[in-house]
């Protein structure tokens, strides 16, 4: 009897201290990026000629994307390393996925270089609508495809050219013409400032400024190139290849593009946070907008009541008042996994909510195992409260057996999963030990109560 | 006392067979027909986008077709909504599409973009294979320590069944397998042992029972005595289960396939795979009890 109500006033402490701890439930989840929208993306830094990946160039690395995730403005993010040459970049929250990517890929490795020759640009490719018949259109794609060949053969002979010139490279345009570069005369290292601006005629510009040491080199590089072309290169590409009009003093330029707004503040906001140390590979990118995180929000609970309800009614069919007693287990259960989540901050993924929503099948388990054993000791001829007793005591070492090999699953799952997986790993292993406490302590604290009002009933009848 | 009873060891032979054929052509299809994996394992691009305007499959597809993506696999889930998958991994391809799409239909949006190098697949793979050996592994032990190491060895080979079974359907209906699917394979693994020992753990309370009525009659008692456990504890996760392939929406529907055809599978080879195999192992070579 003592033990009894011992037991009681443990679930009661429980119950109020998980009700406490979950209500109001807004904003006390940790939810993931698969839920609440956002962008995960891996990046694998790799050797490149120039540029080896040491310990050193991934610690600056990690600075330059710190450096521009913080200028792009992204609240909590996730910046770290993984392994040897790995690192992860976690954005909550991006409308724009596609913006997120360019921003933490490109190197924007920014250089200003003397423009030795360029073949024409590619013409832009037929289109049927633009010709009468089938005929004239496949006439002017072939006349497209001797055009595309043309520039080809040039685009050779440039990089025959380039073995003989000092620090030459081929590049190709937006527009898809071909440059044959001389060396670099100034670098994105010798800038102190980006900015978006606009032009006269309203298009975005991005506005550079030297230090005083590319002030110098800027002046002394238009000075010798008045009445040619300078090509502005942006990661290999050129972005445009302005005629030098006159010398320019004072260290500051512009690059005009073909560039949105959006565009030419991001390409600011690399330039200030400096180009990548080494060249990085995206090997992963996972990115969910904030509508899409909302739809499996709303699925996976509209799922989890159907599915709790129909484990409510299964048990109180099959097992009535005995399943009374499971079904307020197990809404303690759930009460608890969402308090055990809270306590724990787990992040709960889409994954973990099926994990939820499976634990709910789960939890009744226990029940079941007890109460058929219950049956079986009263049909051995056991009183009603010795056959509760023995159906918990001889139930509780199979309830024990089955959920510790599923613990065993799960701390695997844990161990070897990455973000979603790692959270289902989580929602099922508090879902196991608040299924089994919920089994062994609450169900049977219910029958207490139901038994000791019963007695109470007949007491008072008699 | 129960007014029911099942002499299921009587068809232990021909479970035991239907058990390896189901094996055999599970294998054979994921041999012959192969397994749709994902990008999580291939590697690849999956856009998935929606049109508040509506658009057509086919339209998308010709499209896709004019920037070289002939091979894009396109779906939709929804009136409004697509998923199109692209075999690359180039982020060049991926703008193509987009803007090619955008040019189309302006009013048209991306909600989410997954790609996955060819590298990360790879791992991921190796990872699946070592956690499915460590999670077996480490439930050989348990069993083992906590019941025998017959028991242990049987109630393994059936989570092996379970989980070609489950590999072999996945297989014949062509659904995908993702990262997911990982979870999925590890949670039956863990969940579907739990009728076997339920199953076991009757055995071993009535193992005084061997030496009067052998083995067959002590499985074929045990089985019976916890038959409604077996097909409730089951019946209760399967509900749920059911609730979220139906209405938890496209992300989770495989993986809530995978799990529900993991349990049925899982609650037939307790009975007719685990004390299966323990009766012919016991009639084999009998242990001292």
């Amino acid at each position: 009897m003592r033990r009894d109500r011992w037991r009681l006033l443990l679930v009661a402490v429980v119950v109020l201290a998980a009700l406490f701890m979950v209500f109001p439930i807004k904003g006390r989840i940790n939810l993931g990026l698969d839920l609440k929208g956002g962008a995960h993306i891996v990046l694998q830094a790799k050797d490149t000629a120039d540029s080896k990946v040491t310990e050193d160039s991934l610690e600056r690395l990690l600075a330059v994307l710190r450096n521009r995730v913080d200028q792009f403005g992204v609240a909590e993010p996730v910046i770290q390393r993984e392994g040897a040459d790995r690192i992860i970049v976690d954005l909550p929250g991006i409308q724009d996925p596609d913006a997120a990517l360019d921003l933490i890929g490109k190197t924007a490795l920014l250089e200003f270089r003397a423009v030795v020759t360029s073949t024409s640009p590619v013409p832009p490719a037929a289109e049927r609508k633009n010709y009468d018949s089938d005929e004239e259109f496949e006439k002017a794609q072939a006349r497209w495809n001797e055009a595309v060949k043309a520039i080809d053969a040039q685009k050779e002979e440039l990089e025959r050219q380039s073995a003989s010139v000092e620090g030459g490279m081929v590049a190709k345009s937006d527009e898809g013409r071909f440059y044959l570069l001389g060396t670099v005369l100034v670098g994105g290292k010798d800038l102190i400032d980006a900015k978006t601006q606009y032009d006269h005629l309203g298009r975005p510009v991005v506005a550079l400024s030297f230090s005083s040491e590319g002030s110098k080199l800027f002046d002394a590089a238009t000075f010798a190139n008045v009445g040619k072309q300078i090509a502005i290169v942006l990661d290999g590409v050129v972005i445009s290849a302005p005629v030098v009009q006159e010398r320019i003093t004072g260290g500051h330029a512009q690059i005009s593009g073909r560039f949105s707004p959006a565009e030419a503040g991001r390409l600011s906001i690399m330039l200030r946070a400096g180009a990548l140390p080494v060249a990085v590979d995206v090997i992963e990118n996972r990115s969910v907008g904030p509508s899409l995180g909302e739809d499996s929000i709303r699925a996976g609970i509209q799922a989890g009541l159907v599915g709790a309800a129909l484990v409510f009614l299964f048990m109180l069919i099959y097992y009535r008042y005995l399943g009374l007693a499971a079904d307020a287990a197990l809404a303690v259960a759930i009460l608890l996994v969402f308090a055990g989540l809270i306590s724990l901050k787990a992040t709960l993924t889409l994954p973990g909510i099926a994990g939820i929503v499976l634990t709910i099948g789960m939890a009744v388990d226990g029940n079941v195992l007890i109460y058929e054993r219950m049956r079986e000791e009263l049909r051995s001829g056991k009183t009603p409260m010795a056959s509760v007793d023995a159906g918990f005591k001889k139930a509780l070492v199979t309830i024990l057996d089955a959920n510790i090999t599923t613990l065993i699953a799960a701390a695997v799952l844990f161990y070897f999963g990455s973000g979603p997986v790692r959270g289902f790993a989580v929602t099922l292993s508090v879902g196991i030990v608040a299924g089994v406490f919920c089994n062994v302590v609450v169900t049977r604290t219910i029958l207490q109560l139901f038994m000791s009002a019963r007695a109470a009933k007949a007491a008072a009848r008699s | 006392m129960k007014t029911f009873y099942i002499d299921f060891m009587k068809y232990r032979r021909l479970s035991l067979m239907a058990s390896l054929v189901l094996v055999v052509v599970s294998l054979g299809l994921v041999a012959i027909r192969g397994l749709n994996l994902g990008i999580d394992f291939t590697g690849g691009n999956v856009l998935q986008v929606e049109f508040p305007g509506g658009a057509s499959v086919g339209d998308v597809r010709e499209i896709l077709a004019s920037v070289g993506q002939e091979g894009a696999v396109i779906q939709a889930y929804s009136d409004t909504g697509m998923i199109v998958r692209t075999g690359s991994d180039d982020d060049k391809a991926r703008e193509s599409v987009t803007s090619a799409l955008k040019a189309k239909y302006p009013d048209m949006h991306i909600v989410g973009i997954e790609k996955v190098g060819p590298v990360v697949g790879a791992e991921l793979r190796r990872e699946a294979m070592i956690a499915l050996g460590l999670a077996l592994g480490g439930i050989l032990i348990y069993i083992s320590v906590r019941f025998q190491f017959r028991f242990a060895v049987v109630s393994v080979l059936a989570l092996v069944h379970d989980s070609i079974i489950t590999l072999g359907i996945f297989s014949l209906t062509g659904m995908e397998i993702s990262s997911s699917f990982i979870a999925a394979i590890l949670t039956i693994v863990g969940y579907s042992l739990n009728d076997s020992i339920v199953v076991l753990d009757r055995v071993r309370e009535n193992w005084r029972t061997l030496k009067t009525d052998g083995i067959i009659t002590l499985l074929n008692n045990s089985i019976n005595e916890t038959l409604s456990r077996t097909i409730n504890t089951s019946l209760t996760t399967l509900l749920p289960l059911a609730a979220l392939f139906l209405w938890g929406g496209h992300v989770l529907r495989g993986f809530s396939f995978a799990l529900l055809i993991g349990i049925i599978v899982g609650t037939y080879s307790s009975i007719f795979v685990v004390a299966s195999l323990l009766a012919g192992w016991w009639t084999k070579s009998p242990q001292k009890a």
